[in-house]
């Protein structure tokens, strides 16, 4: 519930103030975002399953973010940056999935 | 291995210690109830982190899309030919400028009646009304066994036409917009006049350029070969295309 409201505080505040996205996070941000939902949605596949950690949850998230966005920093550096944020994406992609697949086995049961 | 999996390791240890969470419409309730904790609070703030970003990235998508998304190497090509073309425009603007300033100058009109008559003679090359000297090829076409057809010398007079070639003189008619070539009954009709083996095409323009257009692999030579005739391209320093069309 926290969590919920959290994140509806967090869209709210995004579009009031309307930040600008400092140029050196341009690049690693939508990444970022895109490991963060895939943590969110296991976090809720696990609570579902009874077995949510808080610690686990914020370690995920934390290091799920800062692990995608130094891929892809890494893939900048070596010049494959385009190719290696694709993957990042595809393969968060395929978790974020096989997530809300858990969890729409638990709560419909099907 | 990210945070996510070490949690899906750590779901098979727990599978045994705990019971499987409720299921259905219960759980999703269950889910909703609020619980303070500080790891609650933590994740609450985590989440509020992320939907921070969220909107924040929606917004500078919705800014801008067409530069953003480019990479450097794009965004280098793209301004290499802005600035090829601002170059270009700006040497255009500087001739018309000097255009401008002499024909101010002048006040008899010299310099306009040169320019109209430089135009003039440009056209009355292009439309084949004046004779025309300058580098260029001589192709010749002999055709000992009748093989070559009309559709054979519009090949070449294309061929020569996309090669740059300004200025043609078949035989002895001059080459111009509306020339055409007629299968006849005495060999091959240009513009009316009857052309007789062999074929000697005249042409002004890049004599290199000309050679390898006519010489490429699978074509115009090669084709007329096939067809029995005879081909001979010879780069000339100064081409003399004495023919001219009426106007």
């Amino acid at each position: 519930m926290i969590a919920l409201i959290g994140l509806v505080i967090g869209v709210a505040l995004g579009f009031m103030l309307q930040p600008d996205v400092p140029l050196w996070l341009e690049p690693y941000l939508p990444i970022a975002i895109v490991a963060a939902l895939d943590a969110m949605v296991g976090g809720v596949r696990a609570r579902l399953e009874g077995i949510f950690d808080e610690k686990v949850f914020v370690v995920s998230f934390v290091g799920n973010t800062v692990i995608a966005a130094l891929i892809v920093f890494l893939g900048d550096q070596l010049g494959v940056g385009s190719q290696l944020s694709t993957g990042v994406v595809v393969v968060l992609g395929i978790r974020i999935f096989s997530n809300v697949a858990g969890i729409r086995r638990k709560l419909f049961g099907a | 291995m990210t945070g996510g999996e070490r949690e899906e390791e750590r779901e098979e240890e727990r599978r045994e210690e705990r019971p499987a969470g409720p299921r259905g419409p219960r759980g999703l309730l269950a889910l909703l109830r609020p619980r303070a904790g500080a790891g609650q609070i933590a994740g609450g703030l985590l989440c509020l982190v992320l939907g921070f970003a969220v909107a924040a990235q929606v917004q500078s998508t919705k800014h801008d899309t067409t530069f953003a998304t480019a990479r450097q190497d794009e965004l280098v090509g793209v301004l290499a030919d802005l600035g090829q073309r601002s170059e270009r425009l700006r040497a255009d603007l500087r001739d018309l400028e000097d255009t401008k300033a002499q024909l101010e100058r002048d006040a008899e009109g010299g310099t306009a009646l040169e320019d109209a008559r430089e135009r003039a003679t440009t056209y009355g090359l292009l439309a084949g009304t004046l004779p025309a000297e300058g580098p260029g090829i001589e192709l010749l076409i002999g055709d000992p066994g009748h093989g070559v057809k009309a559709i054979d010398l519009l090949d070449a007079l294309q061929e020569l036409r996309d090669a740059g070639a300004e200025v043609v003189q078949v035989n002895d008619v001059r080459v111009g917009v509306d020339t055409y070539f007629l299968d006849g009954r005495n060999g091959v009709q240009a513009d009316g006049e009857s052309l007789s083996a062999p074929y000697r095409f005249l042409a002004i323009g890049d004599a290199h350029t000309m050679t390898t257009a006519l010489n490429i692999p699978g074509g115009l030579v090669r084709t007329l070969r096939g067809a029995g005739a005879t081909v001979l391209i010879t780069p000339r320093a100064k081409v003399t295309i004495g023919a001219v069309r009426s106007p």
